[in-house]
């Protein structure tokens, strides 16, 4: 079981005031994602909920009993920190076996759980090693076994694949993922990646000093975003922000296109601008376009093969019905 | 060219660092030649360096004339006593001043260090009165407590200094691993700290054995170390250079032979975190 609940949870360092009152639900079996930029208290958020943290006032509840002033080590959670923060001097094999060994499990248990995980990670190679010896992958891969081990009521991931290279970070991605569709088990992770909470996540939480934007699964936020902040850092590229008279037609004080939502052309619709620079990843291409008098750069996103250059004039047609509207506060109309 | 240069550097950087290592042990190997020869050659004008008649006469005067054995044993159990006290009452309070901060943790460190400015012999006086009072005038205890008590700042300091250089987030990866505060110590923090803790205790030891005011002054013959050995050879039937010299060299030999097995370690545990 890992039901975890927040109930109007603060937190405040000194005279800042990091978290405001915060209520959140998370479901058994969720992979919930935290998700925002840094100084959001993405992390003292799952801080306050691994117990490494005081709240400073409200209730987390772990499976409908008290947490609140639980010790981090009664809290029946396992932590994958950013640092992998694995034992320097214990050999792989005592890093996963430590918190069984904490939890006073007998040895014949302890062995057979460790072997385990550790041909469930492929770390079986590697077990007598020290984690000096060892690659950043294989160290996070020793750090997931260290958690799993336990088999913790939830797993909460510190941003952990950011100290990895960009390749591994993929692979990992998956492995994460596999993880949990097979232990079943409520896993929340922080990270400011948003492609990782697209990707990953059952449920996305993002956050914004501190304060909750919007809850909802990756498509839900991709397709109605609840302000320009959400907007804003759901979607890669950037969605685009018009204001002025073209958002006025539409009764908006902004507008907001997906650059995959407007489609180029070298002649016709209603919006034209000069090509800036064009990045061409192969499969699409992303124009950077100036002059347009709407957003400058305007960004859209065209198919690989489309050959617009540097200077280029170039037309371009909104889809209609994937523009979105807020008002002035930023907020979603409709 | 580049390398020719280093070359160079690396000969001057040698020579310079024997001078100056032979310059520091030159008062010790005076003392030890001076403990072979006999009082007249001890001060003899000019001085002899080597070619004098070897004489272990000395060594035999001081040891008919003290037991260089009961002074021993006090030495170590003073500087050991002492040494392990200190490291059991300042591994928590480095650990809480490294990992807990409070706004006042820097104030308390240089309070503490600021105790070792003060002239020892400032607080000689109710330390003795303290002494008679309790009864611990000349014991093994009063002087273990004393050494234990003065060197305490230091030991506090250099753990706190071993402690900061671990990374916070894996005592929190143990406390979410289930270790509680004992375990966490024990287990995680200690034998990572290893290097650090053994030159400390190191230092310490060698602190607590070379403390020669308050051994002198707090002790008369029970608990007196080996500094009040070397002391009963500078009076007062006046002084006996040789004789003095040789009870010295016995004195400073066994934190010598220690010092030498120990160097690697003391070498690398004072320079701990100023090389990654």
């Amino acid at each position: 079981m890992g039901q975890i609940t927040l109930n109007q949870v603060t937190k405040t360092f000194g005279d800042v005031n990091v978290i405001p009152p915060l209520d959140l639900e998370i479901n058994d079996g969720e992979f919930v994602v935290f998700v925002g930029p840094s100084g959001c208290g993405k992390s003292t958020l799952l801080r306050l909920i691994a117990g490494l943290e005081d709240v400073t006032s409200g209730m987390i509840q772990i499976d409908g009993s008290d947490a609140t002033t639980v010790p981090p080590a009664k809290r029946g959670l396992a932590m994958v920190f950013q640092s992998y923060a694995l034992y320097p001097h214990m050999s792989v094999r005592k890093n996963i076996a430590f918190p069984l060994k904490m939890a006073k499990m007998d040895q014949a248990e302890i062995d057979r759980r460790v072997n385990n995980a550790a041909s469930v990670l492929n770390l079986a190679d590697y077990i007598d090693r020290r984690p000096g010896q060892l690659s950043g992958g294989q160290r996070q891969r020793v750090a997931i076994g260290r958690a799993i081990v336990r088999e913790p009521a939830a797993f909460l991931f510190d941003e952990p694949l950011s100290n990895l290279d960009a390749a591994l970070r993929v692979g990992m991605r998956l492995e994460i993922s596999e993880l949990h569709k097979r232990l079943d088990t409520t896993m929340i992770y922080v990270t400011h990646d948003q492609v990782e909470a697209m990707t990953m996540a059952d449920k996305i939480v993002v956050l914004h000093g501190g304060v909750i934007e919007q809850v909802g699964s990756p498509l839900e936020l991709y397709q109605s975003p609840r302000n320009t902040f959400v907007a804003g850092f759901i979607g890669s590229p950037k969605m685009n922000f018009i204001e002025g008279a073209e958002a006025q037609k539409y009764g908006a004080h902004t507008i907001g296109i997906r650059p995959e939502h407007i489609e180029v052309s070298d002649s016709v619709g209603p919006w034209q601008g000069v090509v800036g620079v064009a990045e061409h990843l192969g499969s699409d291409t992303f124009f950077h376009i100036h002059d347009s008098g709407l957003a400058d750069p305007l960004t859209v996103r065209a198919d690989g093969e489309v050959g617009f250059s540097h200077g280029d004039r170039i037309y371009m047609t909104p889809r209609e019905d994937r523009i979105h509207k807020f008002d002035a506060q930023g907020m979603r109309i409709g | 060219m580049a390398r020719a240069v280093t070359t160079q550097r690396k000969t001057i950087n040698t020579v310079a660092a024997w001078v100056i290592g032979l310059l520091i042990f030159f008062p010790i190997l005076w003392t030890i030649l001076t403990s072979f020869k006999t009082e007249a050659q001890a001060i003899s004008d000019p001085p002899i360096f080597l070619f004098f008649d070897w004489t272990l006469e000395n060594y035999s005067v001081v040891q008919e004339r003290s037991d260089y054995m009961r002074f021993l044993w006090n030495s170590v159990i003073l500087a050991g006593g002492s040494t392990l006290l200190g490291i059991i009452i300042a591994v928590p309070a480095a650990w809480s001043m490294a990992f807990v901060p409070s706004r006042r943790t820097k104030d308390i460190l240089l309070w503490m260090l600021s105790t070792k400015m003060l002239p020892a012999v400032g607080v000689l006086y109710p330390i003795y009165l303290l002494f008679i009072q309790f009864g611990l005038l000349d014991t093994q205890l009063g002087l273990t407590l004393v050494l234990m008590l003065i060197n305490l700042p230091i030991i506090v300091w250099m753990l706190y200094t071993y402690f900061k250089e671990i990374p916070g987030e894996i005592l929190e990866a143990s406390r979410m691993d289930g270790a509680g505060l004992r375990e966490e110590i024990l287990y995680v923090l200690t034998p990572m700290a290893l290097p650090g803790i053994a030159s400390t205790v190191l230092l310490n030891f060698i602190l607590a054995w070379n403390e020669a005011f308050w051994t002198l002054n707090l002790t008369a013959a029970q608990a007196a170390p080996l500094t009040a050995f070397i002391a009963s050879y500078s009076s007062p039937e006046g002084l006996f250079f040789a004789k003095l010299s040789a009870a010295s060299t016995m004195a400073i030999a066994p934190i010598l032979i220690l010092g030498w097995f120990s160097q690697k370690q003391l070498v690398r545990g004072l320079t701990f975190g100023a090389v990654k």
